[in-house]
């Protein structure tokens, strides 16, 4: 049993993924919270999806692909920016207008002929190929992330809880939507050579929104985020290695399965509650807690 | 605190101010002309889409005046929401919201200290919410949520408040409690500029500012109050309740749905 726990460590290339994930779980587990509280996963998503050309361009120029994802990411930006300023279409369209044709270019691309067999690479990332150098990125950001965070928290809570009313209590939402969008745009880069186009939303979200269904402050949400997508990235790391399936798919799926039983961990936790509420007063002799609206 | 014996300068004080949103052609509010001294409790009345909360985004900076003068010695004025705008799903307790007062006091890059978490649980413990400190935000009552959002203006400590509709559908013991800490406020210094749609509670404030995007009336209530004020105020007419000194105020009949306060 110890050996087969330790015999994946022994490994560089396994170690290195492991600490690319931790790396990566810090990041999305704090960052994420906000973006799920926001109600911008779907932001989130089409932010990364932006990015294949970018990233299937330069793997046919042999650039790094940190290079291509961020032109890419640039040049999504601003086309959504543009077509949202179509009046009638609205953001939610300009959004999906550009981020389908924006993926529909990459594929075309990576697809060709010409092209050098690698597009399922950029899809789904490698994340045993992650070196000394994606880990200090990693690490730099995610010191980045968590000041950032840090100095902000109040700020992101007044914008995200009375957005209304920001404003009038100093704290403009516009500067502190674009923090966290540039904060979610470099996450993205960071991830996307461990986990591809398609998995880093996965590790963006998936953990943040496992959180949500079990905690009701944001402190202990950020906790239970990073737990989240550790635990996942462990489970999914030696899943991987004993099974022999695809690392960043099986962190994926172990991201699935923690939100799936996130959910049902909530839904057990509101029946039992609904249960003690009808029963009233017999519940609260046994020292639960009760909570009703009280109008 | 502020001394209500130190300044005889208003906290604040307009001159024919009009204010317009960006996209509308005509001015929201127009013509007003009031002020508000130190410890001085100020109703303001008006219909809905009268120019309450516009006033309010004025006084607060979000929306700059469009013609007249304005002149506000306060740095920021606490502003009181009505709570059912509000996020219910937020994951935040009593505490946080209050705490979230201090933020206008402290520039961006600074985080709340130990004396803000202090004064923080004692604006709960003044609203009589102490032993809420720690329940979500979303899980208190209607009357609840409004007296932590009174709370969290009492931890911004603005020798300014602005309290948009605060008995809006709230419970009477919440009412009594925030009708209290308003005149307790008050005489400590602090001017009150309260929206309202109730004439009888506007009468026992110490003035009254009468607006239907226009300034109808502002002054004593005792004398401002007449029948044609408040007629103008609604735009509607009133009709005497047999056995009841108050007026019933009718609705007119074509509703006009001007939404530009929002």
């Amino acid at each position: 049993m110890i050996n087969w726990l330790l015999e994946p460590l022994r490994e560089p290339i396994v170690a290195r993924s492991l600490i690319e994930l931790a790396l990566l779980g810090l990041i999305s587990g704090t960052l994420g919270c906000w973006i799920v509280l926001a109600g911008r996963a779907y932001s989130a998503e089409s932010l990364a999806h932006s990015m294949l050309p970018g990233l299937v361009g330069a793997a046919l120029l042999g650039l790094p692909l940190v290079l291509g994802g961020a032109i890419g990411l640039a040049v999504g930006a601003s086309l959504i920016a543009l077509v949202g300023r179509i009046k009638v279409l609205g953001s939610e369209v300009a959004v999906s207008v550009v981020i389908t044709s924006l993926v529909g270019a990459g594929v075309l691309l990576g697809l060709a002929p010409t092209t050098p067999a690698g597009l399922s690479g950029i899809l789904f990332g490698d994340l045993l190929a992650v070196g000394a150098g994606d880990i200090a990125l990693a690490g730099g950001f995610a010191v980045i992330v968590l000041a950032v965070l840090f100095v902000l928290h109040e700020g992101l809570l007044v914008a995200g809880f009375d957005r209304l009313n920001a404003t009038a209590l100093g704290r403009s939402p516009a500067p502190l939507d674009l923090a966290l969008a540039l904060l979610l745009a470099g996450a993205t880069l960071v991830a996307v050579q461990a986990l591809g186009n398609l998995l880093v939303v996965a590790i963006l979200v998936g953990p943040a929104a496992s959180a949500r269904l079990l905690s009701a402050r944001i402190g202990p949400m950020m906790l239970a985020a990073v737990g989240v997508a550790w635990a996942a990235s462990l489970v999914g790391l030696y899943a991987s290695y004993h099974a022999e399936l695809a690392a960043g798919a099986a962190v994926t799926c172990a991201l699935v399965v923690a939100f799936l039983a996130a959910l049902l961990a909530r839904s057990l936790r509101e029946a039992v509650a609904s249960d003690s509420r009808r029963r009233g007063r017999g519940a609260q002799s046994r020292g639960l807690r009760l909570r009703s609206r009280r109008a | 605190m502020p001394d209500r014996n130190l300044s005889s300068d208003p906290l604040v004080r307009s001159n024919r101010l009009a204010a317009r949103y960006p996209a509308a052609s005509v001015p929201a509010i127009s013509s007003i002309t009031f002020a508000v001294e130190a410890g001085q409790r100020v109703a303001l009345l008006g219909p809905n889409g009268g120019g309450k909360s516009t006033l309010f985004r004025v006084l607060t900076g979000e929306l700059a005046p469009s013609s007249g003068e304005l002149e506000i010695s306060v740095a920021r004025p606490a502003l009181v929401p009505q709570s059912e705008q509000s996020r219910l799903d937020y994951p935040v307790s009593a505490l946080d919201v209050a705490l979230m007062g201090s933020v206008s006091r402290l520039p961006w890059w600074r985080r709340p200290s130990r004396a803000d978490r202090v004064l923080a649980r004692e604006s709960l413990r003044r609203v009589g919410l102490e032993s809420e400190a720690n329940t979500s935000f979303g899980e208190l009552s209607g009357g609840q949520r409004q007296r932590v959002l009174v709370a969290r203006a009492l931890v911004q400590d603005s020798p300014l408040l602005l309290l948009d509709e605060p008995f809006a559908g709230i419970d009477l013991p919440s009412a009594a409690l925030l009708a209290e800490l308003f005149n307790e406020l008050a005489s400590e210094g602090r001017g009150l500029l309260m929206a309202t749609h109730d004439v009888e509670q506007a009468r026992s404030w110490d003035l009254v500012l009468c607006c239907n995007r226009v300034q109808i009336a502002f002054g004593d209530p005792a004398t401002v109050l007449t029948r044609e004020v408040i007629e103008r105020t609604y735009g509607a007419s009133l009709v005497a309740l047999p056995g009841d000194r108050s007026l019933a105020i009718t609705p007119p009949h074509h509703h006009d749905h001007f939404e530009a306060d929002r």
